[in-house]
């Protein structure tokens, strides 16, 4: 092959770079779509799917619990302080119930089962492609995807609106705790405005952001760890890039849904 | 009988299978040996359809495994056991599950059946009332044989042994040949195994065929091989460093 002139080896390299990129998101593209297909196709691995539930969802319930009581603790406290120099306090209960259920419940849940999660899913999916465990179940005639991939997908899908949910109801407690026990406004004028202010739409736009949060984390999740590098350096790095590109993804799906939902 | 026809595999620009022929016949116990990373691992993977070749063929019974895929590539699988080097137990399952696995998953049996079966085959290997453990509470050894009792419990027709040893001490080499030896006695499935281990692996082999710089240098009846004039294989047998 003859040799590239020195001028040109930039485009070359740049060139070079731009195959990759459209490469991997091609593999990142075919790999969701494998796995809807075997998501469409029995035997349905109902197993795998409770178990996956119970690793994603039930292990991640003390750190959602901790984080959205503290969220909602803070944003109780900062919004009165604000509404307070407009003589707005009353406005307190939507304020912090919107600001949860439209963005910072979903969000945060999702940012906080990525980190335990999801980073554990890719470790463990990783640690089974390095010592042969997922070439084992190819040599037996199963279809990997049906066993890891499509149960985390399904069991994301599930559980990240109610972990959501549960985020959302800490954190409008944690509001109340700051803003009626500690700073003295009524119970009855937090519960009462919420119920004014609060639709279903909102509760609707915070829904779907959950359901597309829990596809976007597993899916990272499993991608990397199929698609493991070398040994635990290997593992390492893909646990790595697994949190950072899921909490990359979640901030500008948010963006992108936030435009677009009511 | 399975037939590697000229088999070629470049990783990065790096040859490692430069025209690889061989033929493994029915029932026999063939094993393939050559120097650590020499390639027979990557020989093995492309004869079990986990990687394709660069060109060359492996004909299953006269079928062309490496243009197959998706369903008709299972349907060859079906007929093979894999033991991989390092066992590749599914570590969050229990020993007796890691056997009990094919059955369910691969031949749908029903539960009442499960159980016996992997019973029995546990036994096999040695290893009664060692399937409530998890593969991480049991030793290396321990490991490879419930490997062993994983790939064979399906009964099927070719069983590969990927370094089944590698690791163990010379007594325990010895356990997992003489068990692959009698449990061949029993079934008479095709047996294909890599492995490095000179010159014990002779006592079970039916035909050698040594893998040397990408290609098959010699292959033959075990004594044949040792008799061999060729000086690759007379350094890899007698273990001698580079010159």
């Amino acid at each position: 092959m003859k040799a590239t002139p020195a001028l040109l080896r930039p485009v070359e390299l740049l060139g070079g770079g731009a195959v990759s990129v459209v490469e991997a998101l091609g593999r990142f593209g075919a790999f969701f779509l494998e796995a809807v297909v075997v998501l469409f196709t029995p035997p349905f691995k109902i197993r795998a799917f409770l178990d996956r539930i119970h690793y994603i969802g039930y292990r991640s319930l003390l750190i959602i619990l901790l984080t959205g009581a503290f969220t909602g603790m803070v944003l109780g406290l900062q919004i009165f302080i604000t509404l307070s120099r407009f003589g707005s306090e009353a406005f307190l209960g939507p304020a912090v119930a919107l600001s949860l259920i439209r963005e910072l419940g979903p969000v945060l849940a999702a940012l906080m089962v990525t980190g335990r999660a999801g980073s554990a899913l890719t470790a463990e999916i990783g640690i089974m492609r390095i010592t042969e465990q997922i070439d084992a179940l190819t040599v037996m005639a199963l279809n990997p995807m049906r066993y890891l991939v499509v149960p985390s997908v399904l069991a994301g899908l599930l559980t990240f609106p109610l972990m959501t949910a549960l985020f959302d109801v800490i954190g409008i407690f944690g509001g109340y705790l700051v803003g009626v026990r500690l700073l003295g406004l009524s119970a009855g004028t937090y519960f009462g405005e919420m119920q004014t202010f609060v639709a279903l739409e909102d509760i609707m736009t915070g829904f779907w952001k959950s359901v597309s949060f829990g596809v976007i984390v597993t899916w990272v999740a499993t991608y990397k760890g199929f698609h493991v590098g070398h040994g635990a350096e290997g593992v390492a790095r893909a646990t790595t890039q697994s949190v950072v590109l899921a909490s990359v993804l979640i901030l500008v799906w948010d963006y992108f849904l936030g435009s677009v939902l009511p | 009988m399975i037939q590697i026809e000229a088999l070629t595999k470049s990783f990065r620009g790096q040859s490692v299978l430069r025209g690889v022929s061989l033929t493994v016949p029915t029932g026999a116990i063939t094993v393939i040996i050559g120097r650590s990373g020499g390639g027979k691992s990557v020989l093995l993977k492309h004869v079990i359809g986990l990687l394709r070749p660069d060109s060359g063929r492996v004909l299953v019974d006269g079928e062309d495994v490496t243009q197959l895929s998706g369903e008709a590539l299972d349907r060859v699988r079906r007929r093979y056991g894999v033991v991989f080097q390092g066992g590749a137990l599914f570590d969050s399952l229990t020993c007796g599950d890691n056997v009990a696995f094919p059955l369910r998953e691969k031949l749908r049996l029903p539960r009442r059946d499960v159980g016996p079966r992997v019973e029995a085959a546990l036994a096999q290997v040695g290893l009664e009332g060692v399937g409530a453990k998890y593969p991480a509470e049991i030793s290396g050894g321990m490991r490879k044989r419930v490997a062993i009792a994983r790939a064979l419990v399906t009964e099927p027709e070719i069983i590969f042994f990927d370094e089944p040893t590698t690791g163990l001490d010379p007594i325990l080499v010895n356990t997992i040949h003489r068990l692959i030896r009698a449990l061949h006695e029993r079934y008479h499935f095709t047996a294909v195994i890599v492995s490095h281990e000179i010159p014990s692996i002779f006592e079970i082999a039916h035909r050698v065929a040594m893998l040397g710089d990408g290609r098959i240098v010699e292959e033959g009846p075990p004594d044949t091989l040792q008799a061999s004039a060729n000086p690759l294989v007379q350094q890899f047998i007698k273990g001698e460093p580079e010159p």
